[in-house]
């Protein structure tokens, strides 16, 4: 049982005009198995949010903590936090020329365990996992996300989850740009790891379309770089019919 | 990051980019054979002011120091003649007549330059291999001769210390396909300056690679011309440049016959503060090269703050009866989200880099055809970002 706690979490950036306090306290817990889809307006900060607990240097935390089975989150570099258990899966994945996909994902593979992997049944999990993301086996000899679709970009964030089993992963908009064939190929990969490995999921999205896929245990409206609201499925429901009007002007 | 990439560029007169105006055309450089023809150069010269000049020095000063020439080992398989030609003797000096100081002093200050004849027909499996050994003050010519339809791969190796001088005069017959790999393996304090000019034969392959990771100052002129119509040339360059290290690479392809094809592609990587590269890549498509086909690029990876690199494409046409003519340079910066990327898969930062900047060389390796050094240069790729690490911006 892994459980990631967010505490008065406060980020600021840097921008031309000077800093901008962009999360303004943020609570949230996530244990394993549980399913929260953060929801609100652009700009409110869910993307913040997503590369502040992943570690991205742009990002500065003012206030606040972030805590992985009582591990001080924030203390630690971008790569011992994924060594730690946390994935995101980022809404736009970077292009890495010349580096294949096979050779990123065994390299990953293998920070991760600390060791490399049985090279039989390494081949056989990747080659199981693109078939189940209806991968074709081309992609793997790819570099990594050059020239690759929308959706074939959402589809190898996933595939990285799969493969590298994290505790709890952070979905940045996988659902954008993406058809209805793909959101749900995407959707039965996610839900495929939920049940075989527990995963707690924060799934951030604009939209509620792909909550008709991936079914959250819990929904909070974020406005405005904090939680405004919260509750459980049916305020998903609720959002769907009114829009974020109700926060906005609120805010 | 700048870039420029006029990937068919119009033939409206001369067509010249970035911060330099030639002289004139670039096809109507002065050429002799007599040092004292060619002044010394100064910094505000347009063909030395990127250059290393205090560097330099030993390899443009003829009278402080007469050269008794460097250690040049020829391995080669049977069938190739390895021989010497001296002043004046043909082939030597046929086609590659110095264009420059340095390539004067290199070809003046040897007096029994390395010939080596490739057969009519050979089809060499294994490459040549032309070892040259820097000492003090050297100086070097080596004459390769490729014979008609013939196919093989030369590797000259670069090692030792000092100040070298070194030319390499290519003649290649028709139908031959010959591959020219110059690897600058230098010691740390060594400079390195000289002219690689090939003629490529009718229907001629010919690719020149340039590697230079060692040598605290390399400068190197890789140039090539046509014999005949149907020809290829392909002028590859990968370049490493450490903290203090000034590595220099001036391409020039000169379109002088119909039908023919070429490609130029440099990439480096600058790490430390005092890093330098610099990259001049001419063309000229003269007036009776129609249906010239030509592409030039120059890509540098800026690993450090602090570092310098030089890029300057230079193409001028002459005739609009041209099949396409491009260039693209672009120096960019090491690229933080790729990094926080690859991090944020659990892969640790040294680990990262590497696969980041062997990712930036991948393509261009894979060009070489060489397999031998395809496979050194990862390793070598990998050592020096080893020494990267061990001294941080």
């Amino acid at each position: 049982m892994t459980t990631l706690e967010i505490k008065n979490l406060h980020v600021s950036v840097d921008t031309p005009e000077g800093t901008k306090q962009i999360l303004k306290g943020v609570d949230l817990t996530i244990r394993s198995g549980e399913t929260h889809a953060i929801m609100g307006p652009n700009g409110s900060g869910k993307s913040t949010l997503a590369y502040s607990v992943a570690g991205h240097p742009k990002y500065t935390i003012t206030d606040g903590e972030v805590l992985l089975d009582g591990e001080n989150v924030l203390e630690m570099s971008v790569d011992e936090r994924a060594k730690a258990g946390l994935f995101l899966a980022m809404q736009y994945p970077v292009e890495v020329p010349g580096v294949s996909v096979s050779n990123f994902l065994r390299t990953a593979k293998t920070a991760i365990d600390g060791e490399a992997p049985k090279l039989r049944t390494w081949v056989k999990e990747v080659k199981g996992s693109m078939e189940n993301l209806r991968m074709d086996a081309s992609f793997a000899e790819r570099n990594v996300n050059e020239g690759f679709s929308g959706g074939e970009k959402k589809r190898h964030e996933i595939l990285q989850m799969e493969l590298l089993q994290p505790k709890i992963a952070i979905l940045d908009e996988t659902d954008s740009g993406l058809d209805v064939d793909a959101l749900r190929i995407v959707s039965e990969g996610v839900n495929r790891v939920k049940d075989n490995t527990g995963l707690g999921v924060m799934l951030i999205t604009h939209y509620t379309r792909i909550l008709r896929y991936i079914k959250p245990d819990f929904v909070h409206v974020f406005v405005n770089g904090r939680v405004a609201e919260q509750g459980g499925p049916e305020l998903a429901e609720r959002l769907e019919a009114e829009g974020y009007d109700r926060f906005l002007v609120e805010a | 990051m700048t870039t420029t990439d006029h990937s068919q560029a119009t033939a409206d007169a001369a067509h010249t980019d970035g911060v330099v105006v030639p002289q004139g055309s670039r096809g109507e450089r002065f050429t002799s054979f007599d040092v004292d023809a060619f002044e010394q150069p100064g910094p505000r010269d347009e063909d030395y002011r990127f250059s290393a000049l205090r560097d330099l020095a030993p390899v443009l000063d003829e009278a402080a120091a007469p050269a008794d020439g460097a250690s040049v080992e020829v391995t080669a398989p049977q069938g190739v003649v390895v021989g010497e030609l001296a002043q004046g003797e043909a082939p030597r000096g046929t086609v590659l007549v110095p264009e420059d100081r340095i390539a004067a002093i290199a070809s003046a200050g040897t007096e029994r330059a390395t010939h080596v004849a490739i057969p009519a027909d050979a089809q060499l499996t294994d490459p040549i291999r032309v070892a040259i050994t820097g000492r003090e003050r050297s100086r070097s010519h080596l004459v390769i001769e490729a014979g008609t339809h013939s196919e093989a791969t030369v590797i000259l190796e670069h090692r030792g210390t000092g100040a070298h001088a070194g030319n390499v005069e290519v003649i290649m017959g028709d139908g031959s396909q010959l591959k020219v790999v110059s690897l600058q393996q230098w010691d740390d304090d060594a400079v390195h300056a000289g002219t690689h000019h090939a003629r490529v034969g009718r229907d001629a392959t010919y690719k020149h690679v340039a590697v230079s990771l060692g040598g605290k100052a390399v400068r190197l002129a890789v140039t090539a011309e046509y014999g005949g119509t149907g020809g290829s040339a392909e002028l590859l360059g990968l370049y490493y440049s450490d903290a203090g290290q000034h590595l220099e690479h001036r391409t020039f392809i000169d379109h002088n016959a119909p039908q023919c094809h070429s490609n130029v592609a440099y990439k480096g990587a600058l790490a430390g503060k005092t890093a330098r590269t610099v990259w001049i890549g001419d063309v000229l498509i003269r007036a009776a090269a129609e249906g010239t086909d030509t592409y030039e690029l120059n890509r540098n990876l800026v690993l450090t703050d602090g570092a310098r690199a030089d890029s300057v494409p230079n193409l001028e046409i002459e005739t609009g009866e041209i099949e396409g003519a491009g260039h693209a340079s672009a120096t960019g910066r090491f690229d933080d989200e790729q990094m926080f990327y690859l991090r944020s898969r659990g892969i640790p930062e040294d680990r990262a880099r590497k696969l980041v900047v062997r990712g930036f060389f991948a393509d261009l390796i894979q060009q070489i055809g060489v397999p031998e050094v395809e496979a050194g240069l990862m390793q070598e790729i990998d050592k020096e970002l080893e020494h990267f690490s061990e001294e941080p911006a």
